[in-house]
C-alpha cells in the first residue's frame, strides 16, 4: 500500500465536504477588534476525498477485529458490537449533562447499576464513576488517600511501588506531591517483604500494587501485606489493570485493599480506540466514602438522583461532569451480557489461553518466573540477545511481518528483554496455536538467520523507523505556506 | 456454559489442561490462597443474550428525554452541534476503534497520522505552535495547562478568571492543591468580562498563570491582549481556555500572546454523551513542548527512505521518566481527536467560518427577541458569542419546568452553580436552531414568565 498523503495535501481552495442551510436570521457581526485576521489553513476538501483518506489510514491501522493482538497488561480482549450499538441510541448519545433529573433517569440508573456491580465484583464498599482513565483513577484514589490522613491531622510524604509497576503509578504519586520508594521484587516475581518491611514507617501513605502483579504472579501475601501497612495506617491501593484474572474468583476488597481502580477498556471489553477514550471508576473500602469526587449518584423512592451537596469532605472533581458516561455505559452492557455467572468464566478463560501459550513457547525462550501465570506471562529473549544478537524488539518488529500484533516490550523494568504477552479469553484454541508456531519459527530464525529479525518488519507500510530523529528533529505539526505578499 | 464471547470448548479445555499438565482449569489458580477466594457466585443476575441486552438497555434508553427529541438551548460548556455524516462513519472503521495506542508504529501508521493532522489542526486553529495527541477533557486539559506554567515558572500560584467553568475551577483545584499550589479565584466585573483592575490586584511575582476563558462561562467575549498584557508584566504566562468553533470567527489565543491554549473540543462533532466521552486539548508555544503532557506524534523516516509517523518526545512521559514523568496520562482520548478531525476536514475554514457566524447570529436574534420580553433583562453587557445570561422578573426554576412541558430546554440554571443567582438563566442557540424555533423559544417563554407571576 502506497503512502497515503497528509489531508492538508489534498487540499484544493473551493471544495468543501460539507454544508449548511442558508442563515434564515439576520447576519450578525462581532467587534472588530475580536476578530480572526485570517481563516485557520484547514483543508478544503471533497466529501469523497475525505472519506476515502480517512479509510485508507484506517487500512493503515490494525486493530482487534483484524488482528489477534496479545498486547501484555492491555487486555485487548473482543469489543462486542452490541455496546457500540447500544451506545450510539439516542437516548444515551444526545444527553446533554446539565438536563433536569427526571429527564435523565435512565441514564442515573446505568450508573447506579453499574455502581453495584463493580461493588460486588471488587468487594469494594463504595464507588466513584468520575475518572476518565486508569491512571486518572490512581491519582484521584491518591487525592482520597491525602484526605484521608490529613484528617487524621497526618501528613504522610510517601508512595511505594514495586519494581514491577507501571509508570502510571509513581508519575501518579508525584502529581499527587508524594515522593516515591521502590520496593524490590523477589526472584519468584513477588513484592520483597524483607525490603518493604524496612521501608515501613509512619511516613507511608500507601503502596500501590497490581495483583496479579505486571509480571502474571499472583501476590499470594497481600493480606500479610496488608496488615503490615494497616500497623502504621498505611493504605494498600490495587491496581485493576489485571482484574481480568481473577474477576468473579477473588476480590480485592476481601485481600485487605483500601482503594482501587478498573480500566473498563480492559476487563470490561470497553475499546481502546487507538489510545483512548477509556474509563477508570474507582472502588474504596467505607473509611474512605466521605473523600470520594462529586456528584454521586443516588437513588431514592422519586428515583435517582446527582448529589453534589452534603459531603464536605469530597475532594472535589477530577474532571467535568459525570465520567466517561458513554465507555460506563458500554462496560455495563458487556457486564450484563457475562452475568455474574459468566463473568468468573472470563478469568477462567484468560488464565487458561496464557498457560497454554506459556506452555507453547516456554522451550524457546526463558520464561523467568516459571512454568505457570495467571491471565498474562512474561517471556525474556535475554538469551538469544546474548547468543544471537537479536532484541526483544527485534522479535516483537518480526512478529508484525506475520500478522500479529507484538507483546509489550521492555515493561516491566525487572525483565531485561521483557516480551509480555497476554492473550484474553476471547481468543480461540487454534489463533493460539497459530501465534504460537509463528513465534516458535521466529525463535528458530533467531539462531540460524537473525539478521531477518534484525531487518524485520518488511511486509508493513513502513519499515523501521528512525526514532532518534523524531526526537532530534520534532516535526509535529503541518505549517501552512505564509500567504502571498498582498 | 458457551457463551459467543467465549470460544473455549470442553474438547478444548481438555487438550490445553493436557499440554499445560494439570487436571483442571482451577488448579490453575492454586497460587491464590484458599481464603482470598471469593468461595460463591457473584451476587449478580445471570447472563443476558443480545436480544435481552437490546431490550434492557433499550428500556433504560427509552427513560431518557435526550435533546434529539426536544428543542434544547443548554450550553454551558456542552454544545449541540450538527455532526457531519462522514464522522459517525469514519469512527466506525474497526481498524481504528479497536486498536490500542500506537506503541507498534509500522502497523498503526494509520492513526499515527490521524493525530499528527489533528495535532496540526489545533495548532491551526489556537495559532499556536505545538499540541499534543489530547487530553481527558476540558477541564483536566485546563488543570494540566495550569500545572504546566507552574513547571515552566518554578511559581506556585495560579489565578483564575472566575469566567472560567465552576467545574473547571473546581477541577484545577483539586489537582492544584496536594502540590501547595494556590489557586485563587477573582470576580468578574458587572459588565461579564473579566475585571481587569481586580486581576491586576492578585497577579504578582510568584504567579505561574492566569487563566481564563473565552467565550466566558456566562457567555461573554474577553480580551485576550489586554489580559496577556497584564500577565507578562509580572512574568506569568498566559492560559486561554477556548472553544473551538468560536475560532472560526474570533482571534486565536497565539495572535493575542496565550502561552497556552487549552480547551474542550467537544463541540467538534463529538456527541454529548452525558458528557463523556470528550477530548481535552492543549497547544503551546514552541518553547514550552518539553514541558507538554502526554502523548505527541511526530514525522521521521523509515528504513525504506519513506515518510513515517512515530509516537515522539517520550521522554516527557510515564513509562520512561516515571516520577519525574510531565504527568501521569497514559490512555488519552484519541478516538474523540480522530472525531474533531474528521470534522474539521469536512468543514473547513469555510464551513467552521459559516458554523461560527450561524451560531452567533442566532444567538443575538433570540437575545433580541427574548430582551423584549416584559421583565427580562440582559444583565452583562459585553460582547457575546452563540450563549448569553438572561435575568428573569421570576425564578428560573418553575419557568424552565414550564418550558420543559412545552418540549423545550430553556437554558442551564445559573443557581445551579450559585445560590445568589435564582433567576438567571443561561442561554445556547448554535446552527442547530431553526428562526421558526428561535421565535417559539420567545413566545413561550413570556407565556411561561406570565404564568408564573
Ligand atoms: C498495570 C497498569 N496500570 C495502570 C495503567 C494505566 O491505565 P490507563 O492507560 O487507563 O491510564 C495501565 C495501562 O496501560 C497498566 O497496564
Amino acid at each position: 500500500m502506497s503512502s497515503e498523503p497528509l489531508i492538508f495535501e489534498l487540499s484544493s481552495p473551493g471544495r468543501r465536504a460539507f454544508d449548511l442551510p442558508a442563515l434564515d436570521v439576520p447576519e450578525a457581526t462581532l467587534p472588530g477588534a475580536l476578530r480572526r485576521g485570517r481563516a485557520p489553513e484547514l483543508p478544503e476538501v471533497s466529501q469523497l476525498d475525505l472519506v476515502r483518506h480517512f479509510t485508507h489510514l484506517s487500512q493503515r491501522n490494525m486493530g482487534i477485529d483484524t488482528n489477534f493482538y496479545p498486547l501484555g497488561s492491555c487486555t485487548m480482549k473482543y469489543n462486542p458490537k452490541v455496546n457500540e450499538d447500544v451506545a450510539a441510541l439516542p437516548g444515551f448519545a444526545n444527553l446533554h449533562p446539565y438536563q433536569s433529573g427526571d429527564t435523565v433517569q435512565g441514564a442515573l440508573e446505568v450508573m447506579f447499576e453499574l455502581e453495584r456491580w463493580l461493588a460486588e465484583i471488587s468487594g469494594m464498599d463504595a464507588i466513584s464513576l468520575q475518572p476518565t482513565a486508569g491512571s486518572q483513577g490512581e491519582l484521584t484514589a491518591l487525592f482520597v488517600c491525602r484526605a484521608y490522613h490529613e484528617k487524621k491531622g497526618r501528613r504522610p510524604r510517601k508512595v511505594l511501588v514495586p519494581d514491577s509497576s507501571h509508570g502510571t503509578n509513581p508519575a501518579s504519586a508525584a502529581l499527587c506531591g508524594y515522593e516515591v520508594e521502590t520496593v524490590k521484587s523477589d526472584d519468584k516475581g513477588h513484592v520483597d517483604l524483607e525490603d518493604l518491611k524496612a521501608r515501613l514507617s509512619p511516613d507511608v501513605a500507601c503502596l500501590m500494587m497490581t495483583n496479579p502483579n505486571t509480571v502474571g504472579v499472583f501476590e499470594k501475601d497481600v493480606r500479610a501485606i496488608a496488615a503490615m501497612l494497616h500497623a502504621v495506617d498505611a493504605q494498600l491501593y490495587y491496581d485493576g489493570a489485571n482484574l481480568n484474572a481473577i474477576c468473579g474468583l477473588a476480590r480485592p476488597g476481601d485481600m485487605g485493599c483500601d482503594m482501587m481502580h478498573f480500566n473498563l477498556h480492559k476487563t470490561f471489553s470497553t475499546p481502546h480506540g487507538g489510545g483512548g477514550p477509556g474509563a477508570g471508576p474507582i472502588g474504596v473500602k467505607e473509611h474512605l466514602r466521605p473523600f470520594l469526587p462529586v456528584p454521586r449518584v443516588e437513588k431514592d423512592a422519586s428515583g435517582y438522583h446527582l448529589k453534589e451537596e452534603g459531603f464536605p469532605e469530597s475532594i472535589g472533581r477530577v474532571r467535568c461532569f459525570y465520567g466517561n458516561f458513554g465507555l460506563l455505559l458500554r462496560g455495563l452492557v458487556y457486564m450484563r451480557a457475562l452475568g455474574g455467572d459468566g463473568l468468573p468464566e472470563v478469568a477462567r478463560g484468560a488464565v487458561l489461553n496464557a498457560n497454554y501459550l506459556l506452555a507453547l513457547l516456554k522451550d524457546r525462550f526463558e520464561a523467568p518466573y516459571g512454568d505457570r501465570c495467571m491471565h498474562e506471562f512474561v517471556l525474556s529473549a535475554s538469551r538469544q540477545k546474548r547468543e544471537n544478537g537479536v532484541s526483544a524488539l527485534d522479535f516483537a518488529k518480526r512478529l508484525l511481518d506475520f500478522g500479529y500484533h507484538a507483546p509489550t516490550v521492555y515493561f516491566p523494568l525487572i525483565v531485561p528483554e521483557a516480551l509480555m504477552v497476554e492473550p484474553t479469553e476471547t481468543e480461540s484454541k487454534e489463533t493460539l496455536d497459530a501465534f504460537a508456531e509463528v513465534l516458535r519459527g521466529i525463535a528458530r530464525e533467531a539462531v540460524e538467520t537473525p539478521e531477518l529479525l534484525r531487518q524485520a518488519p518488511v511486509n508493513t507500510v513502513v519499515g523501521r523507523l528512525d526514532e532518534g530523529k523524531a526526537a532530534r528533529q520534532p516535526n509535529l505539526r503541518w505549517t501552512p505556506c505564509p500567504p502571498p505578499p498582498a | 456454559m458457551p457463551h459467543p464471547y467465549l470460544p473455549l470448548t470442553d474438547h478444548d479445555r481438555a487438550a490445553m489442561l493436557k499440554a499445560i499438565g494439570e487436571p483442571a482449569v482451577d488448579s490453575l489458580f492454586d497460587s491464590i490462597p484458599p481464603d482470598l477466594r471469593l468461595g460463591r457466585p457473584l451476587a449478580l443476575p445471570g447472563h443476558l443474550s443480545e436480544m435481552e441486552l437490546a431490550r434492557e438497555f433499550g428500556r433504560m434508553a427509552g427513560a431518557n428525554r435526550p435533546v434529539s427529541s426536544l428543542e434544547s438551548y443548554l450550553g454551558a460548556g456542552a454544545y449541540e452541534h450538527y455532526a457531519p455524516s462522514v464522522v459517525r462513519h469514519v469512527l466506525g472503521r474497526s481498524e481504528f476503534y479497536t486498536s490500542y495506542t500506537p506503541y507498534q508504529p509500522e502497523l498503526t501508521q494509520g492513526m499515527l497520522q490521524a493525530i499528527w493532522e489533528y495535532q496540526s489542526m489545533v495548532c491551526l486553529l489556537t495559532g499556536m505552535d505545538v499540541s499534543n495527541a489530547s487530553l481527558y477533557e476540558g477541564g483536566h486539559a485546563l488543570a494540566e495547562s495550569c500545572l504546566m506554567a507552574c513547571a515552566a515558572t518554578g511559581r506556585k500560584k495560579v489565578v483564575l478568571a472566575e469566567g472560567l467553568h465552576p467545574e473547571y475551577r473546581q477541577v484545577v483545584k483539586t489537582y492544584a492543591g496536594p502540590q501547595g499550589i494556590q489557586v485563587v479565584e477573582v470576580p468578574q466585573a458587572a459588565s461579564g468580562a473579566a475585571d481587569l483592575k481586580a486581576l491586576e490586584a492578585h497577579l504578582d511575582q510568584d504567579c505561574a498563570a492566569l487563566a481564563f476563558m473565552n467565550p466566558n462561562f456566562f457567555g461573554c467575549l474577553e480580551s485576550g491582549a489586554d489580559l496577556a498584557g497584564l500577565a507578562h508584566s509580572k512574568g506569568a504566562l498566559l492560559v486561554a481556555c477556548v472553544e473551538p468553533v468560536s475560532l472560526g470567527l474570533l482571534a486565536p489565543p497565539g495572535d493575542f500572546g496565550a502561552d497556552i491554549a487549552c480547551g474542550e473540543g467537544q463541540p467538534l462533532g463529538i456527541p454529548l454523551s452525558f458528557g463523556g466521552p470528550w477530548v481535552g486539548f492543549i497547544a503551546c508555544r514552541q518553547a514550552l513542548v518539553r514541558r507538554m503532557p502526554g502523548r505527541i506524534a511526530g514525522i521521521t523516516d523509515d528504513n525504506r527512505g519513506q515518510r513515517a509517523f512515530v509516537l515522539t518526545l517520550q521522554t516527557r512521559e510515564q513509562h520512561i521518566r516515571r516520577e519525574k514523568a510531565t504527568s501521569n496520562i497514559c490512555t488519552n482520548q484519541t478516538l474523540l481527536a480522530l472525531a474533531a478531525t474528521v470534522t474539521l476536514s469536512a468543514l473547513g475554514p469555510v464551513g467552521l467560518q459559516e458554523v461560527a457566524t450561524q451560531c452567533l447570529s442566532k444567538a443575538h436574534y433570540l437575545a433580541g427577541l427574548v430582551s423584549r420580553v416584559p421583565g427580562v433583562e440582559l444583565p452583562h453587557a459585553a460582547p457575546f458569542f452563540c450563549e448569553f445570561t438572561l435575568r428573569l422578573p421570576v425564578e428560573s426554576a418553575g419557568v424552565c419546568r414550564a418550558m420543559r412541558g412545552q418540549g423545550i430546554l430553556a437554558g442551564v440554571e445559573l443557581s445551579r452553580f450559585d445560590k445568589a443567582r435564582p433567576r438567571d438563566l443561561l442561554v445556547c442557540a448554535t446552527e442547530t436552531k431553526t428562526r421558526a424555533q428561535l421565535d417559539r423559544y420567545a413566545e413561550v417563554l413570556a407565556r411561561a414568565i406570565k404564568e408564573a407571576a
